[in-house]
């Protein structure tokens, strides 16, 4: 079996996340050093404040300051801190009751191990030094002995409230590309075009993708396609893709290689984009180091008829 | 046993505009089941179980994103079933969720879906740069637009036709308080004169990117003689799939869209649906698409749907109106796109549309299609209750 | 009356750490073909479609619609596709089935854990705004429901380790974990090595059908008797994380309670929740637990689950179980589970 192909795949985003009326209070609160919770109809104070009762469904508006010292109630060592996480020393993630809530807030515990970690101990929110208005102002807990410390007096109004974050998210994978996709690439690197065959309804596919998507069996017989082709259909792209380095117009075709049992996509040059048309027979243009054909050009054929590709359209 | 009947006795949706910056995505879709359970006068006691929808979670960047939501649904305690079948995921959301009561497993379900689109950008989550991969060398538009071309080609449709469907949905629009674009100083000659993006695709006839949701409260008999105002009832709903990309595919007229249609239309017994069914709202994100599902849902013989726009007969006052609603072409949270169209026709046949109404319609289709024309989803509503 | 259905079938792949050498519809079309063959049906026979699988898993949008190349869709097929555990498909499809619109389903699930950090990847499921910045991992919050459970006195480490050795003593020859395995230093304590799930990849696919058409394709059809399942508040710190109310709120629905199961697959991807699990399900000492190994054994996610269901039922097909309970969860700690009842008919 050739090598695998594999690389990373980086999916990589800042989502901008508008926050409505209590997480934008509470957010807002952390950035003043104020910790907001809510008042459900029961007479509950859910900390962090939550837009709707987890338990009756009720819409909750009436924000309530709570201490921003709390109790312990469950925790968990973790030895590895992994990238993103809010300390980059061994911490304890930790569920606290903060005083005056009802309900537990997720965070971490700055401690110096394991074994001075309990539910049950007192802690004390360590605020970061800078504050944005994000869960992450609260820099983490800190193992506290004094007594509940007293709210503020807050009223949960604040100037100039957060009403969004932004919240970066970075994944990394590593992405391979399968046996039939692999062995496809790999010809491709010779500037040949393979395709395989179903073993049943007999037509090619270009890319191959493992399975013919209409009998969902392997394909596995391998057929060399083109180079040549014919283009069955068009657009001509006016607008500049981002992260493309093409000049506008440009024209966007599905190219039918000659063998090939349905098109694939390309671009057309080497023709003023106006005089692209159905029926156009192409070829396609290597350059140095691309893995895909960088375009593909007219090879000075008669066009093909119309009846020739109407399938393949 | 035959299905128990299914009737919509609830709709709400938010309007749609391009960012929705005073809510979270909570918000958001709560919005939209506030209104639907408002309608339907019940509360979330009253709702057995939950359906949502949307399409790809990188779209807002939570991996099912249900799981977050199902304090502010009211599903705590309850089941919560999560539907994601590309574009088409609006309207397979609300079969998912008629098949619960038609299987008589709950008596009422709540259906919503959504997108936030403004949380990210769409064109990121569809274009990640996966290894290996040609990069996607046109855009959005210009993956549908070769399709359209081939269209015309196939047909012979004049090239006017895409504007004409811009400017009556663009003008629908302004009579739908939801809808996203409203273009007051629309004129066809505007349409007509905008760049040309994927040619032949214009500007003006492609959908915006929506943040938006929608909601709908389905329920039993027993819950439709108690629903305060008139229900649709569900005659007919089906799924169809057929793959992305095959040998043979015809992406102008798909043929899963044609089986989903037949198989609707064989439920609602509808044998002419251009005589049988007086509204549509169908899934067109490219104004293109009117005439090609005209054609592909049985409203026109292969090569004709264009002569039905041409003619006006999609228009409001027409014949068979077609997207009274402002269509997908005025307002797109993709996710929530198809589940409008259901919605909007079921408004309709409720006789609550407001200012898009039209007058006497019995019955309505409502359609969604995604993936590469690949799913389809489709449901007629009507008036009066099924006949058993 | 309700409508009679089975699993009549079932297949899964043998789990492996990466299956780098297969694209998803490549691991996938196996087990599809698998259940095919062994109920004699062909796509076109099938009534419904249904599958599970995560865009999130595979680091790209509608993942779901390449893994549809290998189900032959042509002509075009009634399908939906659900983003969450193939359990779920499976419940999906049931209510098909129920409303006559099918006699048969195909269901099917898979997911790749290779290629992303899966620790890194399911913390995207957290709430946006309060937790998903902090990246809490999967192991993290598992902890802090196993030190919970450790404080209310329900367990201890060594009854951790217990579970672990009793799960990985299967002989079930698609586990990726089998046999003694060290149970290891602490990933985050009190969890070890051993308390947490493999990682890996895998597939697996069921057939449903209803009332005689399930006696036709299968000699001793696993009848589902009940199935529901129920979801609970996303927020950790409003749960009591050493009990699932969910879990056995949907067994109640599925009818677990009516009699005893002898045999109960539960999806616990690590030991502690297997804890919790008993104990919402009333299950004592006589009821055998996990013979495949469970997720502790293999664990494909968004698979998982439905394999569970799918032992449940090949234990009853082979008539090694009577009467089965299987169960699914989805989310943090057990937030969202599935409770299913099998039976066979009486031999």
């Amino acid at each position: 079996m050739p090598e695998v192909l594999r690389a990373p795949l980086v999916v990589e985003f800042p989502f901008t996340r508008s926050l409505g009326p209590v997480q934008s209070a509470f957010l807002t609160g952390l950035r003043e050093r104020v910790v907001l919770g809510v008042r459900t109809t029961d007479g509950r104070v859910l900390v962090p404040p939550v837009e709707y009762d987890p338990v009756t469904a009720d819409e909750l508006r009436d924000l309530v300051e709570v201490a921003p010292t709390g109790t312990v109630t469950t925790w968990a060592w973790n030895p590895h801190p992994r990238p993103g996480q809010p300390l980059a020393t061994p911490f304890a993630w930790v569920l606290v009751r903060l005083d005056g809530a009802d309900t537990s807030l997720l965070h971490v515990l700055d401690a110096p191990g394991p074994d001075s970690v309990r539910t049950g101990m007192r802690v004390r929110v360590r605020w970061a030094a800078t504050r944005t208005g994000a869960i992450t102002d609260i820099a983490c807990f800190d193992p506290y002995g004094g007594a509940p410390a007293q709210p503020s007096g807050s009223t949960g109004e604040f100037a100039d409230p957060v009403t969004g974050i932004v919240t970066p998210a970075r994944l990394d994978y590593t992405y391979t590309p399968g046996r039939a996709q692999s062995a496809y690439l790999d010809a491709l690197a010779e500037h040949r075009t393979v395709g395989e065959r179903c073993p049943q309804c007999r037509k090619v596919y270009v890319p191959p993708r493992g399975a013919c998507p209409t009998c969902g069996v392997a394909t596995t017989e391998q057929v060399e396609v083109g180079p040549r082709g014919t283009v069955t259909t068009f657009c001509i792209v006016n607008i500049k893709a981002r992260n493309l380095d093409i000049e506008v117009p440009y024209v966007y075709a599905h190219i039918a290689l000659d063998g090939a049992g349905l098109a694939l996509h390309g671009r057309i040059a080497g023709i003023p984009y106006d005089q692209v048309r159905m029926g156009l027979r192409v070829e396609p243009v290597w350059t140095e180091g691309a893995r895909h054909p960088d375009h593909y050009r007219p090879t000075g054929e008669p066009d093909a008829d119309y009846d020739t590709y109407r399938e393949l359209l | 046993m035959s299905k128990e009947p299914v009737a919509v006795v609830g709709i709400g949706q938010t309007k749609h505009v391009a960012a929705r910056r005073d809510v979270s995505i909570a918000g958001l879709v709560r919005e939209a089941a506030r209104r639907a359970l408002d309608d339907a006068e019940l509360t979330w006691a009253d709702i057995d179980a939950v359906v949502i929808g949307k399409a790809p979670d990188f779209f807002e960047g939570v991996m099912m994103p249900e799981l977050y939501l199902a304090d502010a649904l009211g599903a705590v305690g309850k089941p919560l079933l999560r539907v994601h079948t590309a574009g088409s995921v609006g309207g397979s959301t609300a079969l998912v969720a008629a098949g619960l009561i038609a299987a008589r497993v709950h008596g009422t379900v709540l259906t919503c879906a959504f997108e936030k689109q403004s949380e990210s950008n769409a064109m990121w989550g569809l274009s990640l740069p996966i290894p290996f991969q040609q990069p996607l060398l046109a855009g959005a538009g210009g993956f549908f637009a070769p399709h359209v071309r081939a269209y015309m080609r196939r047909s012979g449709a004049p090239d006017t036709i895409g504007s004409l469907v811009a400017y009556k949905d663009r003008r629908n629009a302004l009579k739908n308080p939801f809808a996203h674009l409203h273009e007051h100083d629309i004129t066809l000659e505007k349409v007509q004169s905008s760049p040309m993006l994927w040619d032949p695709i214009r500007y003006s006839e492609t959908c915006p990117s929506s943040d938006g949701a929608c909601a709908m409260v389905l329920t039993d008999r027993a819950g439709a003689a108690r629903a305060p105002r008139p229900p649709a009832w569900m005659h007919g709903g089906a799924m169809r799939s057929e793959p992305t990309l095959f040998a043979g595919k015809d992406a102008v007229s798909p043929r899963a869209g044609k089986d989903c249609a037949a198989d609707v239309y064989r439920q609602a017994r509808i044998t002419d649906p251009r005589r049988e069914i007086d509204a549509v709202e169908m899934y067109v994100p490219f104004s293109w698409y009117e005439p090609m599902w005209l054609e592909n849902l049985g409203f026109a013989d292969e090569g004709e749907g264009w002569k039905l726009t041409e003619a006006g007969v999609t228009e409001l006052d027409g014949d068979l109106p077609v997207n009274m609603s402002g269509g997908v072409l005025s307002s797109n949270p993709i996710g929530a796109s198809g589940m409008i169209r259901f919605a909007e026709a079921a408004l309709q046949v409720r006789g609550q549309a407001g200012e898009h109404q039209v007058e006497g319609v019995r019955r309505a289709l409502g359609h969604a299609y995604g993936g590469g024309s690949q799913f389809f989803a489709m449901w007629l509503v009507g008036a009066e209750p099924p006949s058993t | 009356m309700t409508r009679e259905i089975a699993v009549v079938a079932f297949a899964q792949t043998d789990h492996r750490r990466s299956t780098d050498d297969l694209s998803e519809v490549e691991m996938l079309m196996p087990v599809l073909h698998e259940v095919l063959d062994r109920t004699g049906l062909r796509t076109a026979d099938i009534g419904f479609t249904c599958s599970g699988s995560s865009d999130y898993l595979a680091g790209r949008a509608f993942s779901f619609t390449l893994a549809l190349d290998g189900v032959g869709a042509w002509p075009p097929i009634s399908e939906s596709h659900v983003e969450m555990d193939g359990a779920w498909a499976l419940y999906e499809a049931w209510t098909k089935l129920l409303t006559g619109d099918a006699d048969t389903a195909l269901v099917y699930a898979y997911g790749k854990s290779s290629p992303g950090s899966l620790r890194d990847v399911l913390t995207r499921q957290l709430d946006p705004y309060y937790v998903a910045p902090l990246w809490p991992d999967s192991v993290a919050l598992a902890a802090l429901q196993a030190q919970a459970l450790i404080d209310a006195h329900e367990t201890d480490e060594p009854a951790l380790a217990a579970v672990a050795a009793r799960s990985r003593a299967t002989d079930n020859p698609h586990a990726q974990l089998r046999g003694p395995v060290p149970h290891g230093d602490y990933v985050v304590r009190p969890l070890r090595t051993g308390d947490c799930p493999p990682i890996g990849d895998g597939a697996a696919a069921v057939i449903l059908a209803a009332g005689d058409r399930a006696r036709e394709l299968c000699e001793r059809p696993a009848w589902i008797r009940g199935i529901d399942h129920r979801i609970e508040p996303h927020s950790l710190g409003v749960r009591d994380l050493t009990d699932s109310p969910s879990t056995r709120l949907a067994a109640e629905k599925a009818g677990a309670f009516e009699r005893p199961v002898d045999t109960a697959e539960l999806h616990a991807p690590f030991t502690a929740q297997e804890i919790v699990l008993r104990k919402a399900l009333r299950l004592d000492d006589t009821v055998r637990v996990n013979p495949s190994g469970g997720a502790l054994a293999a664990n494909p996610v968004m698979a998982a689950g439905l394999i569970r269901l799918g032992e449940a039922a090949a234990a009853i097909h082979r008539g090694e179980a009577d009467r089965a309970l299987a169960h699914a969860t989805s989310g943090p700690c057990l937030q969202q589970n599935l409770v299913a009842v099998l039976e066979g008919d009486p031999r």
